[in-house]
């Protein structure tokens, strides 16, 4: 069967089993585009490239599928270089589709050229320049097989327009071997010895803790993670990365770690004599000043990514594997650590003594954006994912927003790009149209990607946004207040400009607002009738609340700071 | 961030702390770059690089890096460039366990005054001369990075001297298990 480039291009997504691409199409991409009107494969026309690559990242983490996006050359493809490199952060596998100018054009400045391939090394698992036709499908298939296994991540394929153009004679990579990636090894076997050095570790134990970070939710390994902690009754603590894979409504549970971890969470870690560490990589917002962080502790590093070993902490054992293998295996040989009877006593007085609080709001507002948050939860469907952009209000929604489902979070860790939440959202909601898909959003967040929700109207994408209006850059007016004596550099935005509800409604969306108790009920009450458009929410809330607890920068965990109303007995 | 540029680095040859990774690569177009911005983003310090299609198959090349295992711990650099997809197999020699080859060329000027003490020169470190024309010679040295190192220091004493070196490959010593022979 003889195919154009660009019939086998789709027909090859179509073999990966895509249903859902995110795109924008452009000169060098256009012949790609024809066929897909042939295809079973739902285009989604986004506003922007930054949407289409954020849409395919919040259908990958909901779906714990590849996201697929797909660009024009040159100023599309570059629109798209912030989600590769924030999947690339956060370990999200991507495949990403960039039209190219032709062969005979490449290094010739021709229009609307751009190395892509070369701007997005460092920021891809793998990319390709596709040089014929006939490379296609094993462009394709190895695209998909390295983006979904071992560390995931984003790939990029690049597709000269002729090479779209050109004929090639059907075929498709029957099996690994055919993909050409002899450089490729994600699974390594695993380490026996390592494992009985990992039991030895647990059993000698006395105050460990379970530091889960975002690799158990990519190994699927919830399940195992259960089943391992209720056996040894050892403390839970998930990374930003990894709320979702604890229930939060578990006693074992402590919450989240880190610059604005729970006082618990943190303070069991610093405290701790062994971390077994499941898909974390110590990142600096997990671990304060590395020196200072959790002195007394052994470290078992479990992780698909070698390489992860000792780049920030040395461990005293590392073991290369996938975290549902590595638990199964410490589960197999019945590891199992000390009485933690004392350790839990002691882990329950600072749950008890510094539990995450705000202050009550006032009955006629300002509202409290953790209320907010709360009130919002409290009335969503069991399964409903919450997407957020990146600031106080995403601090906020990880801290107050109970988790308790893998996959349900979606958010921009590593990265933390503004302007993630309303097309992660909708990507979301695109993958999983069967749940509630709730976007919590700052006012600045919102005004970098809220064109979206036309695409989101446009295609019937119903999401919910609440907009947490502090009028404020609120995270970095927190800096300032508190690290730069108030003196605040360009951080107001305004509650009232842009007239979100306007703007809402402009882009085909109900919009809504509410400044006091009563209207938030209200409005979160009519936002859960409404399932055929998206809701925007303009929430009124209190520029001055901060987050907290929170490690200063560079600073010790030992010296978190706790609630106001917490402070003045032990810290 | 104060990343070190890659290639930079003192001009001695012969780094306390280097390593070699001799290190298979897919003969794809681009993979230099990507092991050269690897090195660069990640802060890893290059002393020297060199590349060839490798001995076996087409396919492949053999990239013989010498890195400085201070800039970063060795598995580090090891467990990063074993990410890269087109990097097939990295083989780690200690400096100890390698036999070392480098090349140097040198163009020297030459004259009544300065001839025999610069024969002496390159009688002393086994270099020939492979080039000539009235006024300079070109001569060449395969031999040890040390013994490069000394020739290349010997030939500062002479005027106008243009000189390449091509930076080291290695293999494993043979029988590594016997203490190591001082280099000939
Ligand atoms: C693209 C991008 N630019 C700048 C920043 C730095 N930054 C981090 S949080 C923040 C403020 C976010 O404001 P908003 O969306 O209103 O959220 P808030 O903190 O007020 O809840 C800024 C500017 C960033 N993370 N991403
Ligand atoms: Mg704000």
């Amino acid at each position: 069967m003889e195919l154009t480039g660009a019939q086998a291009l789709i027909k090859s997504l179509e073999q990966q089993g895509v249903d859902t691409v995110f795109g924008l199409p452009g000169g060098a991409i256009l012949p790609v585009y024809d066929p897909l009107l042939d295809s079973s494969i739902r285009h989604i026309l986004v506003r922007h490239e930054q949407g289409a690559g954020h849409m395919a990242e919040g259908y990958a983490m909901a779906t714990g599928r590849a996201g697929v996006a797909m660009v024009t050359s040159g100023p599309g493809a570059t629109n798209i270089v912030t989600p590769i490199t924030n999947a690339h952060m956060d370990s999200t596998p991507l495949v990403v589709i960039t039209g190219q100018v032709a062969t005979s054009s490449i290094g010739l400045d021709a229009f609307q050229e751009c190395d892509i391939t070369g701007i997005t090394m460092g920021v891809t698992k793998h990319n390709f320049l596709v040089q014929s036709a006939h490379e296609l499908p094993r462009a394709v298939a190895a695209a998909f097989h390295l983006a979904t296994t071992g560390r995931p991540g984003p790939v990029l394929i690049d597709v000269p327009k002729d090479v779209a153009q050109s004929t090639m004679e059907w075929w498709y990579p029957s099996g690994i071997e055919e993909l050409g990636l002899p450089g490729y090894r994600p699974t390594v076997e695993l380490d026996e010895s390592a494992v009985a050095r990992c039991v030895a570790l647990i059993e000698s134990s006395e105050r460990p803790v379970l530091y889960v970070g975002g690799g158990t939710l990519k190994s699927r390994a919830t399940a195992e993670l259960l089943a391992f902690a209720e056996r040894t009754r050892i403390p839970v603590v998930t990374t930003l990365m990894a709320r979702g894979a604890f229930p939060d409504s578990h006693d074992q549970h402590l919450g989240m770690p880190g610059m604005h971890g729970v006082y618990a969470a943190v303070t069991a870690i610093q405290r701790a004599d062994l971390l077994i560490t499941l898909g974390a990589r110590f990142d600096d917002r997990v671990t304060g000043k590395i020196a200072a962080f959790a002195p007394d502790a052994k470290v078992i590093h479990v992780d698909i990514d070698r390489a992860e070993f000792g780049k920030i902490r040395r461990p005293d054992v590392a073991l290369q594997t996938d975290v549902a293998t590595a638990l199964r295996a410490f589960d197999a040989a019945g590891a199992r650590p000390r009485n933690l009877d004392g350790w839990w006593r002691e882990i329950r007085s600072w749950q008890a003594s510094y539990p995450l609080t705000y202050d009550e709001p006032e009955v006629d507002g300002p509202l409290r954006p953790q209320h907010v948050i709360e009130s919002i939860a409290r009335t969503a469907p069991a399964g409903t994912i919450v997407a957020s952009g990146v600031g106080q209000h995403q601090m906020w929604t990880a801290q107050h927003w109970p988790f308790e489902e893998p996959n349900t979070w979606v958010n921009s860790g590593g990265a933390g790009t503004m302007g993630f939440g309303v097309p992660a959202a909708i990507g979301a909601k695109a993958g999983r149209p069967d749940r509630t898909v709730w976007c919590i959003d700052g006012d600045g967040c919102f005004q970098m990607t809220a064109q979206e929700l036309v695409t989101a109207r446009s295609e019937g994408i119903p999401i919910k946004v609440a907009i947490l209006n502090n009028a404020y850059l609120g995270m970095v007016r927190q800096w300032q207040e508190m690290f730069y004596d108030e003196r605040y550099s360009e951080v107001y935005l305004s509650p009232d400009l842009p007239d979100y509800v306007k703007w809402a409604e402009a882009m085909g969306c109900v919009g809504l607002r509410a400044t006091n108790v009563k209207e938030m009920n209200d409005v979160i009450d009519e936002a859960n009738t409404i399932n055929d458009v998206p809701v925007v929410i303009d929430f009124r809330t209190d520029s001055a609340e901060k987050v907290f607890p929170m490690v200063p920068a560079g600073v010790s965990n030992d010296d978190i700071l706790v609630h106001p109303s917490q402070r003045g007995g032990a810290r | 961030m104060n990343v070190p540029e890659p290639f930079a680095g003192e001009s001695t040859h012969s780094p306390v702390r280097h390593h070699i990774l001799s290190v298979l690569v897919e003969n794809k177009s681009g993979v230099l770059a990507r092991i050269a911005g690897l090195f660069a983003r990640r802060g890893f310090n290059i002393y020297s690089l060199a590349v060839a299609p490798s001995e076996s198959h087409a396919r492949y090349s053999r990239v013989t890096i010498v890195v400085d295992a201070e800039s970063a711990p060795l598995e580090q650099i090891v467990g990063q460039l074993d990410k890269l997809v087109n990097v097939v197999d990295i083989t780690d020699i200690a400096p100890r366990e390698a036999v070392e080859r480098e090349l140097l060329l040198a163009t020297i000027k030459t004259d009544v005054a300065n001839r025999t003490p610069l024969l002496d020169t390159l009688g002393n470190a086994g270099a020939a001369i492979v080039d000539v024309d009235p006024g300079a010679v070109t001569v060449m040295l395969a031999g040890t990075p040390s013994a490069c190192d000394d020739l290349e220091r010997a030939l500062e004493a002479f005027a106008e001297v243009e000189l390449h070196r091509t930076g080291r490959v290695a293999l494993p010593r043979l029988g590594r298990s016997t203490p190591t022979t001082p280099e000939p």
